[in-house]
């Protein structure tokens, strides 16, 4: 007991970790007693509603709140000029200004159904919906653009672009080696994946009660991932003191990526209170949530893959394109998909290019392993390739996999890696699979006409980003014996189910030495505890552990110290177990917690010199730069060749997360991902029809796995611990991400007798019996229908401009990265065909020579941050607009786009 | 729309206590508990029944609240998750399952559950795990899995909770 953590080692027979501790958080949400936000009731609040576009692309000819404003109860029916207020700036979840503003309220064109046009301040929610319903809006409609092909081909839906690219990296070319090594392979194979569009359906819908305290105060109840978070960005929003935005949340009803930020609707209610002056409270309705929230997924992914007669990976090319709605959340192309797909396989050398595409649709949000896309392509391709060669899946992924024995290694994209376990994990699975026992079963089945099917997949993830996302770096623990030697900490993190004040209180009675009962944990208010970008990316029990093990430990420290100082022993003598404090070899002097706690906090006369009264302890952890969770799954289903109907018979789950806190929280954010993961491949379809309609609005068209649709699942764990303190790897993700491929590849499995299953979700019944029939029975339903063709006029390319380009002077340009738009400063001075100059941007001056020709410049910049790449640039000049790409080493490429100043 | 709302008057019981109540008549019952009656632990998760989280006990009867109108209830006496549990805080058997089990992650959809589960084993009704689990497609949990709700319920059809 309370020997010092050291880093990768983990933790495996701690007295609180690795327990399945009942949770702290239960008995408040059993008895009805949680704090979500729509429990919250002020004095003098006021209900918000908003009036909605019901068109997907159009321009307001003109808006009549009269009746609406006429209705009793109403006090206000405002509009986007009503709720300005100067100095604020929509924020992406990087903390930067979206890439194509993002209005609160639409103002003179809408571009997706649901648009919030108008805001209603009444006296109830029905009031203030009754008065929505009277608002008219008159519109010129225009064509929408609502699929990723219609993006492609479409006018521009936001003014002032020339094309609806979000984003872009990579590149549109192959290079030459690479497609050399695809033409000579002995095979390849071309997988295209079309993953639908899905809602994050948390049970709780979003919502918040704004009020406004004095001037530039604000108190925000609001459902979120972290508290911190929500004050970090509306006071870089509206210009304010972090410390001047109270944010709560004490409970909240799941996100899974949706709540990370406060949007347009949250933000737009904050301004209405601030003018208002009384509290405010919006809370989403599940149709608002259905056909108005932003949404995730849609996404299409074509993957080549090179490999040679024994089945070795040769190379790779991918194709990806997702849809961003109007107004994403923050421009994304997904290049963590990229960075990630091989990163658990020898391949040789990888290619892509990747875009994010805007369309008439609702924005895009985070879901649940937001890069998951990855995974599923390249595990579904590899059972292709596997079938090809007539050699079973698994086998494949053995042949190619990562060994551990092979690490530090760097992947095909130049990324270092290390400690990555999926080998682990896929022979932990093996070893308790016996596939040639389900080959035999599987024969025997189909001679009867039961077709059952076996799925095998494995991944790596990336978690607990630590600086490599500009709002994720380290987790803060302030741990406190109080007077009374009962502990309570205040942590950085927060929990939406994840029951981190459980896990948390677990590592802070295991390092300390006290009983669980005896430690509580305050989260869900920004007012405890510092900043932590909350439940995101797998993060908490990896970073916020740590920081929970290591201030433990030095509290733990301090009470030896200060045992050591009383009782005239030294400090190694002094042990702590289950609130009672120990002198080796003698048990008379052994005192309570409370005790010591007390002369630490009331008699300073017998403190050691220079000791700081009270016991309290603060750590912020920051753990490696990413921490890497493997896992291999597998799963049986039986798929009914007369209906198209899937039964999912067995699933077993083989998961390294490194030291397990708490196993039945880990075992719970598994099969919560892997039920979504069945949501994904068989059910859930947030469908739009062709002119831009969400057509699944309620919950008898937007299909939830329900407890009949879900299996037992079945729990191998690997434990080998990370290189963090404590060990932890983070399990919140990964679920979403290896639960599609498992499942689509045990479809696919059962269905080969029949040709291959085109990977394109969901797989309903009707999918799946066109391919057993071999004809078209699913027909135009669904997703199919947004397909059918709109008239679309061709974007106009920018003019090719002949002649003399003017390239010398000032530029202001923007370059779309992985990290949000950049903007720069450019200064140009040629010279026949040389080129010198300097960029401005808030990294500061570079400076630089290059070459032109014609209306082309090219010049190269060393950059050293986040990591050292050579950016070239390759820029064309149109009068005064320049415009062109820059390629980020193994990054891919980025669009930059600007005018002359 | 736009005309006042028709009010009626209504008594009804929550929780063992009596209510009385003049309300809307398009006002739904969950509604009317949550914002009338202060009873927040009822939870609206969709409000077009097909979630399960607004489930109460009416007469003895697992309801969704959100499809039932409040002035329906008058002379009714419901029960909602915060009048589960004895008096003196001590779990239903329901409730300690679902704990034991790690049933619940983020507590949204739980309300729903306890009441349906409640109300299903009340008495000497002795449920069947198949009708309890058919009981429970009704109710959706975006968090769990549903694992920890397959084993409470394996649980009370043991009788190891009671
Ligand atoms: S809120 Fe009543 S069933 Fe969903
Ligand atoms: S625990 Fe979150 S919805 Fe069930």
């Amino acid at each position: 007991m309370n020997a010092p953590t050291i880093a990768g080692q983990g933790i495996m027979a701690g007295r609180y970790i690795g327990q399945r501790s009942l949770r702290k958080e239960d008995p408040r949400l059993l008895t009805g007693r949680g704090q979500f936000v729509d429990d919250i009731s002020l004095p003098g609040m006021l209900h918000v509603a908003f009036h909605r576009s019901q068109i997907a692309r159009g321009n307001i000819l003109s808006i009549d709140c009269a009746a609406a404003r006429d209705l009793p109860g109403v006090h206000a029916v405002w509009l986007a000029a009503d709720i300005e207020r100067p100095g604020f700036e929509m924020l992406s979840l990087y903390l930067r200004p979206t890439e194509v503003p993002t209005p609160l309220l639409a103002d003179s064109i809408v571009r997706y159904v649901g648009e919030p046009i108008a805001l209603v301040i009444a006296d109830s929610r029905a009031i203030a919906e009754d008065a929505a319903a009277l608002i008219e809006v008159e519109y010129e409609e225009l064509d929408p653009v609502v699929t990723l092909a219609q993006a492609r081909s479409g006018p521009p839906i936001h003014p002032g672009t020339d094309d609806n690219i979000a984003t872009e990296a990579g590149d549109e070319e192959v290079d030459e080696a690479l497609a050399a090594t695809l033409a000579g392979a002995a095979h390849t194979i071309t997988h295209h994946v079309v993953h639908q569009r899905i809602s994050q359906s948390p049970m709780e819908c979003r919502g918040i009660v704004a009020q406004a305290n004095g001037i530039e105060e604000l108190r925000l109840y609001i459902t979120c991932q972290s508290p911190h978070m929500i004050a970090r960005w509306v006071s870089q929003a509206l210009g304010y003191p972090n410390s001047a935005i109270h944010v709560i949340a004490k409970d909240v009803g799941g996100s899974f990526g949706l709540k990370n930020q406060p949007w347009r609707e949250e933000t737009a209610t904050i301004l209405a209170a601030l003018k208002f002056g009384r509290p405010l409270k919006w809370i989403e309705d599940r149709y608002e949530h259905l056909t108005a929230c932003p949404q995730c997924r849609e996404q299409e992914f074509t993957l080549t893959i090179a490999y040679d007669k024994d089945g070795k990976f040769l190379a790779s090319q991918g194709d990806y394109s997702a849809n961003n709605g109007a107004f994403p959340q923050g421009a994304d192309n997904n290049l963590a998909a990229h960075m990630f797909i091989w990163a658990a396989y020898k391949m040789p050398t990888y290619g892509f290019i990747t875009r994010g595409w805007y369309t008439n649709t609702t924005g895009l949000a985070a879901y649940r392993g937001p890069w998951a896309i990855e995974s599923l392509v390249r595990e579904t391709a590899m059972d292709v390739a596997a079938r090809k060669i007539g050699i079973e899946p698994y086998e494949l992924r053995r042949r190619n996999v990562l060994k551990v024995a092979e690490q530090p290694a760097t992947t095909c994209l130049g990324m270092p890696v290390d400690d990555i376990t999926t080998e682990t994990c896929l022979d932990k699975l093996l070893e308790n699979f016996d596939v040639p026992a389900f080959r035999r079963e599987q024969a025997e089945a189909r001679k009867a006409g039961r077709f059952l099917g076996l799925g095998i997949a494995a991944y790596v993830e990336p978690t607990a980003s630590a600086g490599s996302i500009n709002f994720m770096t380290g987790e803060l623990a302030q741990v406190r014996i109080e007077p009374t030697g009962k502990v309570t900490a205040a942590m950085s993190t927060h929990s939406q189910g994840h029951g981190t004040a459980t896990t948390m209180a677990q590592v802070i009675a295991d390092r300390l030495g006290v009983p669980y009962e005896d430690v509580t944990v305050f989260e869900g208010d920004n007012m405890h505890g510092g900043f932590g970008p909350g439940a995101a990316g797998s993060r908490q029990g990896v970073a916020g552990g740590g920081a929970a093990i290591t201030a433990s430990e030095m509290l733990a420290a301090k009470v030896k110290g200060l045992a050591a100082h009383l009782f005239n022993a030294s400090p190694e003598a002094v042990s702590i177990e289950q609130g009672m404090v120990h002198i080796a070899g003698a048990p008379e002097m052994s005192r309570s917690l409370r005790e010591i706690a007390d002369i630490a906090y009331s008699e300073p006369m017998r403190l050691p010199p220079g000791y700081e009264t009270g016991l309290e302890v603060q750590f912020r952890y920051m753990p490696p730069p990413m921490t890497m969770t493997s896992a291999a799954h597998a799963c049986i289903v039986e798929v009914d060749v007369e209906t198209g109907f899937v039964k999912i018979l067995r699933w077993i789950t083989s998961e390294d997360c490194g030291t397990v806190i708490n196993p039945a929280i880990v075992e719970g954010q598994v099969t919560g991902g892997l039920a979504q993961a069945i949501g994904m491949v068989l059910l859930e379809e947030a469908a739009y029809d062709a002119r831009g309609n969400p057509i699944a609005a309620t919950y008898k068209d937007y299909l939830l796995p329900a407890i009949s649709d879900v299996p037992v699942f079945e729990f191998l764990h690997a434990n080998t611990p990370s290189k963090t303190v404590g060990g932890m790897r983070g399990v919140g993700e990964g679920g979403a991400i290896i639960g599609p491929p498992t499942l689509v590849n045990a479809i696919a499995d059962a269905l080969s007798p029949f040709g291959e299953v085109p990977v394109n979700l969901p797989l309903t019944p009707s999918k799946l019996l066109s391919v057993i029939e071999g004809r078209d029975i699913a027909g135009h339903g669904g997703r199919g229908a947004a397909a059918a063709p709109v008239a679309v006029a061709p974007a106009a390319a920018p003019a090719a401009s002949a002649g003399e380009a003017q390239i010398d002077g000032e530029w202001k340009m923007t370059m779309s990265t992985p990290m949000g738009a950049q903007e720069m400063t450019g200064h140009f001075a040629t010279d026949g065909t040389a080129l010198s100059g300097h960029l401005m941007s808030a990294e500061g001056r570079q400076d630089f020579t290059g070459t032109v020709e014609g209306n082309k410049l090219k010049f190269e910049l060393k950059v050293e941050k986040p990591m050292n790449i050579t950016l070239k640039y390759d820029l064309q000049v149109d009068g005064n607009a320049i415009f062109g790409k820059v390629k980020m080493g193994m990054f891919g490429s980025s669009k930059l786009t600007g005018q002359r100043i | 729309m736009s005309e006042p709302q028709s009010s009626f008057r209504v008594e009804m019981t929550i929780n063992g206590r009596a209510k009385h109540a003049t309300i809307e008549a398009r006002k739904s019952l969950g509604d009317f508990l949550r914002d009338d009656a202060g009873y927040t632990g009822v939870h609206l998760g969709c409000e077009h029944g097909v979630c399960g989280a607004c489930t109460v006990i009416v007469d003895g009867k697992a309801v969704r609240s959100c499809l039932m109108l409040a002035v329906q209830a008058d002379g009714c006496e419901v029960t909602t998750v915060e009048g589960v549990a004895q008096a003196d805080g001590t779990f239903h058997p329901v409730q300690a399952a679902l704990r034991e089990e790690h049933a619940l992650q983020c507590g949204f959809c739980t309300p729903g559950i306890v009441c349906t589960l409640t109300a299903l084993t009340k008495g000497d009704q002795k449920p069947t795990e198949e009708q309890m689990l058919a009981a429970m497609s009704g109710h959706i949990c975006r968090c769990t899995g549903y694992q920890g709700i397959r084993r409470a319920i394996t649980r009370l059809a043991a009788g190891e909770a009671a």
